[in-house]
């Protein structure tokens, strides 16, 4: 074992390592190994929440400890890093992940999702399609889809083992009852592989169908409540539903006012305080490149 | 009474509790249609039998034949927690005495009808929809209350809720554990009249442990009486109430306050 923490100070290899005195990626080798054994076995079977032992990080919980310890244990020196928050590369959280990677990996980052080997994301998938030679990290909040009815770990774990799903919709029914449709607009539930029934993380369900035969490779992890899952490339990933209310992406009237891109999703931005609003692209990459695309000018996000 | 086989066969259960003994050597047959009442004072072991009966504990001796609806008898101590489980929603019910083990108090009394039906596969919610009015219509609830959480019923309205929540599957065998505790006189009165009913509408096999006499005798067609873990005295129920014959019968029957 303690060779294996000291893999990182072989001679020879000290001036790769950004930061004096920590490991590469900050995570000790035998964590990362833990983790890795953990993502093999979410990665195995689709969807299956498998428990880690995660690490206490230097960042609160709640700011993508999960993800962070899952980018963690499987970056290596060739790895180009793409950090997203609520689709954006700029705001804080993005930013301080990806200086904490910069830093203790020594790793190239980038803002375009095309050239990223590794994409570290809370709240959104990337517009731009991903491939086969991608992996995608969510941060993960609460891994468990069936939280919202049955407070008991052990129960939920034994639904998950039996199949039993009635539970969930239960709350899609709770859902047209109150709304007169399907009102789940994030963390929407999805099946996996026609097997377990899964929370997709807080993406807004406009990104569920991309899931779907994704060619790249799906990681989740969830720090606070130290669980790891998988979706492993071109798996059947389903938005549940009901026959008579089917699953729908929101859709909006007008089109991005920075770049004018009418399928993808837009976040509204109030303007002033006399109730000036509008709708621009979520992925602040995916809209930058389509500006470049259309000759239009560098517009800043704020 | 038109079948010749019981829906429901127990053999000589046992249950200990460490050194304390639970339940001994109680032996039962149970056929469609029947209502076997199991009467006797707290701690007399009831709750432990039905338990073992309905498959939520494991017996240590003897075993719990269920005859299922395509004839072939099941082992319900033998079956996988899964089949237990799914037997447990489909073919079999089990009222609790306090509705608030028995009902998701958080979700509308639709969705609560509804659960049963969408863990076997129903995903219409047009017709979950009709399901739950309907039977909201014969557990005698009014239909703008289907969007209402339990919490907001009264308890004679929760319990009926709970008794429609379990036989919107079309059960063949129902546990009831005290289904009329703590409700008041008229209203156990109403609860009793609709369970009458619904019994022989839907030609109901059911075990009803209860330590009311009175409620015994409304509804059960055989008694079992239970004393100190073991089974002292069964039959007809009229018979078994109008002439007791073990000691303790005699003292049950004899202290039921006249009116």
């Amino acid at each position: 074992m303690l060779t294996l923490q000291q893999d990182s100070l072989r001679s020879g290899e000290k001036e790769k390592m950004p930061l004096e005195g920590y490991n590469f990626a900050y995570l000790d080798e035998s964590t990362k190994r833990m983790i890795r054994r953990g993502l093999l076995k979410a990665v195995a079977v689709p969807g299956y929440q498998v428990p880690f032992a995660g690490r206490e990080m230097p960042m609160p919980c709640g700011w993508g400890t999960g993800g962070i310890q899952v980018t963690a244990s499987v970056i290596g020196e060739e790895d180009v890093l793409k950090v997203i928050d609520q689709g954006s590369d700029d705001t804080t959280n993005a930013v301080s992940i990806r200086r904490f990677f910069a830093s203790t990996t020594g790793v190239k980052t980038t803002t375009h999702t095309a050239e990223a080997t590794i994409i570290q994301t809370r709240h959104r998938i990337p517009e731009h399609p991903l491939t086969e030679q991608q992996i995608l990290v969510y941060q993960v909040p609460l891994p468990e889809p069936l939280r919202w009815l049955e407070p008991s770990e052990k129960e939920t774990r034994t639904l998950h083992a039996l199949e039993e799903y009635g539970l969930m919709n239960v709350k899609i029914y709770e859902d047209i009852m109150r709304h007169g449709a399907i009102a789940m607009s994030f963390d929407y539930p999805v099946r996996v592989n026609g097997r377990y029934i899964m929370s997709p993380s807080p993406i807004p369900r406009f990104d569920n169908p991309k899931m779907h035969q994704c060619p790249a490779l799906q990681l989740f992890g969830a720090g606070r409540e130290k669980r790891l899952y998988a979706i492993p490339p071109y798996t059947d990933v389903k938005s549940l539903d009901f026959e008579d209310y089917p699953f729908e992406v929101q859709h909006w009237d007008e089109p991005c006012a920075l770049c004018g891109a009418r399928h993808t999703y837009l976040d509204e931005v109030v303007l002033d305080d006399t109730g000036k609003r509008m709708f621009v692209c979520s992925d602040s990459d995916a809209c930058a490149e389509n500006r470049a695309r259309q000759g239009m000018t560098e517009v800043s996000h704020d | 009474m038109t079948e010749q086989l019981p829906v429901l066969r127990a053999e000589s259960l046992t249950r200990r509790y460490g050194e304390r003994l639970g339940c001994r050597n109680v032996s039962l047959e149970l056929w469609p249609g029947e209502v076997l009442g199991i009467v006797g004072e707290s701690g007399s072991g009831k709750s432990t039998l039905l338990n073992m009966l309905s498959g939520r504990l494991t017996p240590s001796e003897g075993r719990v034949l269920y005859r299922d609806a395509h004839g072939a008898d099941i082992d319900l101590h033998a079956l996988s927690e899964g089949e237990r489980r799914r037997l447990l929603r489909t073919e079999l019910g089990y009222v609790h005495q306090n509705p608030r083990d028995g009902l998701r108090m958080q979700v509308s009394a639709g969705a609560n009808i509804g659960e049963r039906l969408m863990a076997a596969g129903g995903r219409n919610y047009g017709k979950l929809r009709a399901t739950a009015l309907e039977w909201l219509d014969k557990v005698e609830i009014a239909a703008p209350r289907i969007d209402d959480v339990p919490a907001r019923y009264s308890g004679g309205m929760q319990q009926r809720l709970q008794i429609a929540r379990n036989l919107v599957t079309g059960p063949r065998l129902v546990f009831m554990d005290e289904p009329t505790g703590g409700l008041d006189v008229s209203v156990q009165a109403r609860l009793l009249d609709l369970l009458r009913r619904l019994v022989r509408d839907m030609d109901l096999a059911v075990v009803l442990v209860t330590h009311d006499l009175a409620v015994a005798r409304l509804l059960s067609h055989r008694l079992m009486v239970m004393y100190h873990g073991e089974v002292v005295e069964q039959g007809l129920a009229d018979q078994v109430l109008d002439d007791p014959h073990h000691p303790y019968t005699q003292l049950l029957v004899s202290s039921i306050l006249q009116g």
